[in-house]
Order: structure tokens, then sequence, then C-alpha cells
């Protein structure tokens, strides 16, 4: 394939990378130049890479000699990230200001970060993988420690860059086992070798895969990896968190269902109970242990935790109908995600920002439209039909169902029931309770038209399904029928 | 107008209101006088359209009627499916009937924030109606854990003191049941294809091995909604603590979803399972008919004695289902109607007294008959309704449950009337002891009597529970064919054959 063949397929992400060093260019030589509108830029150039992945044909192009794939999975998950980032740079920009942290790097990483995302999601080899993946974290961690002068936010940074660093050690361990073994870094030829293998594949192998499959779980927060979440998604400031909280988790999980469907599709038997298991701690454990939060972005930790859970449902099955399940579930989680973040960040008393779920009081009374909006999001993340979450949670379940995992059903709906309660009781807190002090008005355009878009995503949904689960439909045959 | 959309429109409608309320901006008092009006205007023309329904409905036949069909998630085959036999259509009535009352009933006892409390109501009557029709599992489910979101907000926003721990006690109870239904559906439509419930009720025939862990899904469900006897400790809480209108909602409908569940998925789905089963449906039936009439009976607070005189009603409705008999079904539906209408007025009699007065302490009235006469009557008829008392619904209902019980055993019919006793105990001591006697306390006799919009109120109620009561061919008539057509195709897939009318002359003291 030639050169040109190649850039062509890599377009949006060598695009987003020029676009990056252009803008630090901008920030760096143009000293009056605002960090508003190189954020703005920055959303504008996720825009037009969007517009790239869109109007792209290369539906399972391989480029860079087999270390770049471009699939309508990847497409798929793609433009989630793309969306993901650009609403919350957006929500992000006014926060900035308010923060006094309005530095012209924070969108340059961001895109960086995008950039990586997107990479993780295209990688079709080992170290392609790891490199998009550290690309992704390095800006992470970066922006985690972004408030220089708080201790709770270098604290952050440094918990999130000390424990993602061990992670990325265990990923690149289980990767070298991995190649030890069958002599190559490559998903293609991994994928044709254990198709044609008879035996069972030896123990260093399985280490190497459980290696790998604990270093993504980090990178989700999946129990038994997910400490470093309530911490860094407390501790970072509410921007930073927001974007944690969206486009990463995505790729990340992308990049997770990439790996294990695809190169190691064929030792489902292998893999399928460490996902259950995972699946099953984090959806008991972000139920359980949101239970007793009372700071609303630790609530959003565990609450994450316990939506990942639900997605990894969705990927136990293993099956076709799994991978959909997971990238509706993942469209649905962005969507809600963006949107509470949204009205978190609109929480600020008298030019103070505030997080504890107490400061809701009464919300309803004193801006009775952003209660309704997030009372939708709550009713949605509690998957309370018709909102958008419950058809999440049905597409998951019902993959689980059609592969036979009963048990995983029936604990994943209960623990659904348990982590219902503490969204009703953000619900509560907002309609049931008197006010408090109200929220500083106005809250700003960008934040009221980027809640207003996913509560309307998240509301209009059950009307209007087709974009997203034909688009996860699509995704999830093109990443199963591309290695049989 | 056959061409028309008409369940659709009928479900739909309250929306549109909703949405005009939404919108409504200004000044505190005119945007409730308007959330009043266009609520109330809303759900009576709702009313007046499902009215149609009523009256073009094709009486002898059990297929679907009114039928819409429009795809939905097609590459999943679900649909959205709309339809209505005998068996369902009264119920749309009786939630398009509720809703205005409601409106009018809340016109001066609400008072805080008006227009959330309309919105609130009109999309729970669309979810209501809604859930009746739906011919599609998927469709169904979400009508019916949709209600949940109102439901919550009203009985947390408007309710009384307590009102926090009973509005998540309620919706917590009810999720719980209702996930495990979730689980059900899916592996259903695994085994069958689909997830429409004619195909499902006519062509599938689910494994028996299957069966019974549906089966016990499903129950998990509908039993919780029903209420049945060990897991009804949430209803007393949610009425007691829910605004008079949303208790009236929940004992007119909500109470109803359960059981017709029964009717629409265990029965025609799992026929083998509800056979293996009713045994212990008979007994939970029987438990709650004696039991929580004996704990109706020493209650001192007005709410809670009627929720749990609902708990035992709905008990003959639970155990007449089961007799899957033709008079034991319909007796169980037409109870359903009739506790549809009588314990709603029950409810609003209580609210009356409620809103002049803010207490539902027994204790606090007494002597109501002197300055509230016409109060008294009203109270009286619905009270006596509730009793069974022959010329009114309950009697019917009461009546045909009794004699499908007594059709499958002795036992069970003798069980079942004990409670028409124990329910004359209760709620003539209540009757006696709030409308009888001296008038003791000052405030209550400064109470005036009902005004002209309560009147409104209770004058159909009174109408339907009286004319129903002395000739109830009207409402029989509806549902006959269907609940034949349901008994014929439960005895065909148990294999035993015979029209359920011939087992009832051959097997009278089975």
């Amino acid at each position: 394939m030639s050169i040109g063949a190649d850039i062509v397929a890599a377009l949006p992400e060598l695009f987003l990378a020029g676009t990056a060093i252009i803008l630090l260019m901008l920030g760096v030589f143009m000293r009056d130049i605002s960090t508003r509108s190189i954020g703005l830029l920055a959303v504008a150039a996720l825009a037009f890479a969007g517009a790239l992945i869109y109007l792209g044909d290369g539906r399972g192009t391989v480029a860079f000699n087999g270390l770049f794939l471009n699939d309508g999975f990847g497409d798929f998950m793609k433009v989630l990230v793309l969306i993901g980032a650009a609403l919350t740079i957006v929500m992000a920009l006014r926060g900035l200001e308010q923060e006094q942290m309005n530095q012209f790097e924070f969108p340059v990483l961001l895109v960086l970060a995008t950039v990586g995302m997107l990479m993780m999601i295209s990688a079709n080899d080992l170290i392609s993988l790891y490199m998009g993946l550290e690309l992704q974290s390095l800006a992470l961690y970066v922006v985690a420690a972004f408030r220089r002068d708080s201790l709770r936010s270098s604290e952050a940074g440094l918990k999130y860059f000390v424990l993602g660093s061990l992670a990325s050690g265990m990923l690149l361990y289980g990767m070298s086992m991995v190649y030890g073994f069958t002599g190559s870094t490559s998903f293609d030829v991994l994928a044709q070798v254990f198709a044609s293998q008879e035996d069972a594949p030896s123990i260093g192998l399985i280490v190497g895969i459980v290696f790998i499959a604990a270093g993504l779980a980090f990178k989700i927060s999946a129990v038994p990896f997910h400490m470093w979440t309530p911490d860094v998604y407390e501790g970072a400031p509410t921007p930073v968190t927001a974007f944690l909280a969206a486009a990463p988790k995505v790729a990340a999980m992308a990049l997770l269902v990439r790996v294990l469907m695809g190169p190691f599709g064929d030792l489902v038997a292998q893999w399928q109970q460490i996902v259950v298991f995972i699946a099953l701690a984090s959806m008991l454990l972000g139920s359980f242990a949101a239970i007793v939060q009372s700071n609303i972005k630790r609530l959003m930790a565990y609450s994450s935790i316990g939506h990942v859970g639900f997605a990894l449902v969705g990927l136990a099955a293993g099956s076709e109908a799994g991978v959909r399940g997971v990238a509706v579930y993942m469209a649905i989680y962005l969507f809600m995600t963006v949107g509470v973040f949204a009205v978190i960040l609109a929480m600020r008393v008298n030019g103070r920002a505030v997080e504890a779920m107490d400061d809701l009081k009464g919300l309803s009374k004193t801006n009775p439209l952003m209660a309704l909006a997030m009372a939708a999001l709550m009713f949605s993340m509690a998957g309370i039909p018709p909102l958008a979450g419950f058809f999440g949670k049905f597409y998951v379940f019902m993959a689980a169902v059609e592969a036979g995992l009963f048990e995983l059903a029936v604990i994943g709906v209960l623990a659904s029931v348990v982590a219902a309660y503490y969204y009703l009781r953000i619900v509560k807190v907002m309609y049931f309770d008197e006010p408090v002090e109200a929220f500083d008005k106005p809250v700003g355009s960008e934040l009221a038209s980027v809640l207003a878009i996913s509560t309307l995503v998240i509301v209009l949904f059950v009307l209007i399904p087709g974009p997203i689960v034909d688009g996860a439909a699509t995704a999830a045959e093109a990443l199963t029928s591309a290695g049989r | 107008m056959s061409t028309w959309p008409l369940l659709s429109l009928v479900t739909f409608l309250p929306l549109v209101g909703a949405a005009f309320i939404l919108a409504a901006r200004g000044d505190e008092a005119v945007v409730a006088r308007n959330a009043r009006y266009v609520a109330l205007w809303t759900s009576l023309i709702t009313f007046l359209l499902s009215l149609f329904i009523w009256f073009g409905f094709e009486r002898g036949t059990a297929e679907f009627q009114f039928v819409e069909r429009a795809e939905w998630f097609p590459s999943l085959g679900i649909a959205y499916h709309m339809g209505v036999d005998g068996i369902s259509m009264p119920f749309v009535l009786l939630s398009t009937l509720l809703t205005p009352l409601c409106v009018l009933a809340s016109w001066d006892a609400v008072q805080k924030r008006v227009k959330e409390y309309m919105i609130a109501f009109l999309v729970l009557e669309t979810l209501m109606v809604g859930m009746f029709c739906a011919l599609d599992f998927v469709a169904f489910y979400i009508f019916f854990e949709g209600v949940l979101i109102p439901m919550f907000l009203i009985i947390g926003v408007w309710g009384g003191p307590r009102r926090v721990y009973a509005a998540f006690k309620f919706f917590l109870y009810t999720l719980a049941g209702s996930v495990l239904m979730l689980i059900a559906m899916l592996s259903l439509y695994f085994t069958a294809g689909t997830t429409d419930i004619p195909t499902l009720i006519n062509e599938v025939q689910v494994p028996a091995s299957m069966q019974t862990w549906l089966w016990l899904a499903f129950f998990a469900s509908f039993a919780v909604k029903v209420p049945m006897w060990p897991v009804h400790t949430w209803l007393p809480d949610a009425h007691v603590e829910a605004p008079t209108a949303g208790s009236v909602i929940l004992a007119g409908v909500l109470l109803k979803m359960g059981a017709y569940g029964f009717l629409r998925f265990s029965m025609p789905m799992l026929p083998d399972a509800t056979a293996y089963f009713t045994p212990l449906v008979f007994a939970l039936s029987v438990i709650a008919i004696i039991y929580t009439s004996l704990v109706a009976l020493a209650q001192s607070d007005m709410k809670k004695l009627i929720a749990y005189s609902s708990v035992a009603h709905m008990g003959y409705v639970t155990a007449g289902i089961f007799t899957a008999t033709q008079q034991g079904v319909e007796g169980a539906i037409f109870q359903m109607l009739s506790h549809g209408l009588v314990s709603a007025a029950l409810f609003l009699c209580v609210g009356v007294v409620y809103d002049r007065l803010h207490t539902r302490e027994i204790a606090r009235y007494g002597g109501l008959a002197q300055n509230m006469p016409r109060y008294a009557f009203v109270f009286m008829v619905f009270m006596l309704a509730s009793v069974g008392l022959p010329g009114t619904t309950g009697f019917v209902g009461e009546f045909l449950v009794i004699m499908g019980s007594f059709q499958v055993s002795t036992w069970l019919g003798l069980l079942v009337a004990s409670g028409m006793v124990l329910g004359a105990a209760y709620m003539l001591l209540l009757y006696r002891r709030t409308v009888f006697g001296t008038i003791s306390k000052e405030d209550v006799r400064r109470m005036l009597d009902m005004n002209w919009r309560e009147k409104v109120v209770f004058a159909p109620l009174i109408i339907l529970a009286v004319l129903f009561g002395i000739y109830p061919m009207p409402v029989l008539d509806v549902m006959s064919a269907s609940v034949e057509n349901l008994i014929t195709n439960y005895q065909l897939a148990l294999g035993e054959p015979g029209a359920p009318d011939m087992l009832a002359h051959l097997l009278p003291l089975r």
C-alpha cells in the first residue's frame, strides 16, 4: 500500500494532530489570543475530524503495514469520542475562566488526548495500541493536575499518573508475554494463530491475556482496578472530570472490545470468566459504594464504575449482539454523563464552585428547567423507561440472556435496583427538599445548550432510536465479521 | 372515525396538554389557573375520545380491535403495536374517567407547584392508557415501568409528612419486581423470536421447563403491583402519604396493572406453570383477604384502613383470575373495575374531610351526618358498595368470584366468602365512627358540606357504581368473548378439552 493511501486512511487522526500543533504555536506566539478562541478552534477541528470520518469510505482498510485499521466499528466509536470531547471542551470554556486556569495549553492537551483515543480505537497491533493509549494517558495526567496551586488537583494528577503507569506496565508485560508465546504483535496474525490452534492455549499465553485485560480494566475503571477513579474524579478540576468521564471511557471500552473480540476472539472461553467477574464486581461496587457518597463528583465516579459494569455485561456475552449492546450503552452513557456534568459545572454559589449533593436542594424551585433535565438524566441513569438509559440496559441484558448468562443478568438487574436508590436520592434532593441558596445565574449559553442537547437525546431516543441503534448494529457487524 | 389512530390519540393527547402546561410562563397564580384548566380540558377531551372506543368496540369477539402498527426497532422485530380486547378496553375507560376527576379533586387541595402537578397527572394518564393498549411486550414494559416516574414525584412532592420514605419504598419495591420480568421477557423473546403479544398468546408454546422460571419472574413483578399478601407493605405507606388524587389513581388504576399482567401474560403464555402455581396463588389470596381485613379492623387512620381493604379486595381478584372459570375471571375483572370506581371514590371521600380538617385520624371525626348530610350519603353509598351490598358494583364482582371459587373447591369459596363478612365489619365500623354519633369537637361542627365541585366529582362515580351494580350486562358483554377465549385456550393448553361452562356444571364441588 502506498504512503498516500496510508495517509488517507488515517486522515482524521493526522489532521487533528496537525491542528494540535498549530494551536500550540498560535498560543505560544500570539500572546493576546484567548483560551476561548483556542478552545473554539479545537472544537471546530474536532467537528471537522468527525466530518472526515463520516465522509471517509475506508471501510476495513488496513494502513501503515497493518498497524492501523479503519472499520465501521472504529468509525462509530470515533464519532462518539469526538462528540464527547467536543461537548466537554465547550462546557469547559467558561469553567476555565471562572477557575482562573484559562491557559491555552488546556484545549491543546485535550485535542492531543483525543488523537490518542482515535489511535487506540484504530489500533490493529499491540504496539500501536500502546502508542495511542499512552498519548491519551499522558495528556490526561497533565490536565488532571492542571491546577498546580491546588493540593487536591496535584494529588489527583499524581495518583492518576502513578496508578496509570502501573496499569501501563501490566499491559506491556502482558503484551510481551503474548508476543513471547505467539511470535507476533499484529492482531491479524494473532487471530490466525488462535484460530488454527487445536489444543488449549498455554498457561503463559493466558497469563498474558489476563495482564492485558487487567491493564485495560484500569483504563475503563472496572473493579478491581477502580481505586483511582473516585479520588481523581473528586480532586481534578470539574471541567477535567467531565472530560475524563466521557470520551476516554468510550475509547477505552472500544479498545477492550476490539482486543478481546478481535485477536483473542477465538479464546472467548478463556476471557469470558474474567469479563463476567469484573462486570459483576463493577456493577455491585458501583451500586453499593455510591449509596454513602455525599460529594456529587465522587458519586458520579462510582456511578461510572457501575455503568462500565453494565456495559461489560454485553462484552461478556462475547457475541455480535453483545458488541452491539456495548456500543449502544456507551453511546447513551456518553450523553447522560455529559449532561450530568453540565449540571455539576453549573453548580456555583456566589462565584464559588460547590459539589455537595445537598447543594442541589430545592433546585426544582430555583431553576425548574435545569432540575427537570437533571431528573430526566437521573431516571435515565437508573434505567427507567421510556428514557434512553433503559434501552442501553435492554440491549446489554438482551445479549447476556441470549448467551445464556442468566445469573449475570439477574444479578445485574438487581444491582440496577440498588443503583436506582442513589439516583432517586438526587431527584429527591432536587424535588422534595426545600431550597437552599440558588445557583448563580445565568449558567451560560454553553452549559445550557450542552445540557439541552444531551437531555433531548436521552428523552427522544425512544421515538427515534434509529441513528444510535443502527450505527451500533453496523459497528458490531463490522467488528465481528472481519476476523471470521 | 375508524381510520383514525384512535388508541394512539387517546394515549398521547394528554402529553400534548402536558407540553402546553410546560410552556406556560408568567405570574405564578395565572400559570396555576391555566394549568388547572388545560389539564381539565385535556383529560375531558381524552375521556370523550375514549368513549368512541367504548361505543365503537365490537362485542362478541375476542379479536384485538383498533389495532395500530408501526415499525419501531425493525432490526429486533419490535414494533409499536396497539390494540384492545374485551379485557383491556374497560381499563382504558377507567383510566380516562378517573384522570379528570383527579384534576377536579385537586383543584383547591393542591396549591403549591400546580404546574408540575398537572403535568405529572397528564403524563401518568398517557402511561396508564398506553400500558393497557400496548400489544408489544417491550412497549408494554416501557409504559408499565414508566408509571413509576410520575407517581414517585406525586407522592414525594405533594405527599404527607413521611412522603420521602413512602415514595422510595413504592419505587424500589416495584422496580425490583419489574426488572426480573425484564429478564423473563428477554428470554421469552429468544424462545419465541418475537415480542408481539398476540403472537405470543396464540402461536407460541413455551417449553414446560422454562415456564416455571418465567412464571416466577412475572409473578415477582405482578404480585408486587397487585399487591399480594407478603409484598403488599408498600401500599399502605404509599396510600397514606400520597395526596388524595395520587391515592385515587394508585387504587383505581395502578393496582390493576398487576392483575392485568396475570390475565395478559401469565395465564395465556405460561398455562402449565399457571396451573402448577394456582394453589400458591389461592393460598396468598386467601391470606390477603382474611389477614389484611383483620389488619384493616385495627387501623386508626382512614386512608390506611382503605388501603388495607384494597389489598383484601385485590385478593378476590387474584383468586378469581386463577380459578380459570368464566365466572371467576369475569368476576375478577368486574371486581377490578368496581374497585377502581369504589375505592377511588372512598379515597376522594377521605380527601373531602381531609381538606377541611387536615387529619385522617378516625377518632378526630364523628357525627358528620349532622352537619354534612350530603357527604354522609355519598360516603354511605361507596361504603356499602365496598362491602358488596346487592345493587352496587361491589356485589356483582364479589358474587361472581365466589361463584367461580366454589367451582374449584368448596373450601376456597368458603374462605373467600368470609372476606365479605370481615369487609362489612371494618367498613361499617369506619362509617359509624366518622359519620354517626354526636359531634363532640368544635372544629368538626364548623365543617361545611360538599361544594358543587365535589358533587360534580362524585356524581359520575355514584351513577356508575349503582347503574352497573343493578345492570352489569354492558360491562360483562364487552369482556365475555375475550374471557371465554382466554379460558378455552388455557384449558386446551392444559389438555383438558371442554367448554368452561360445561366444566362448571360437571365439577361443581371438585
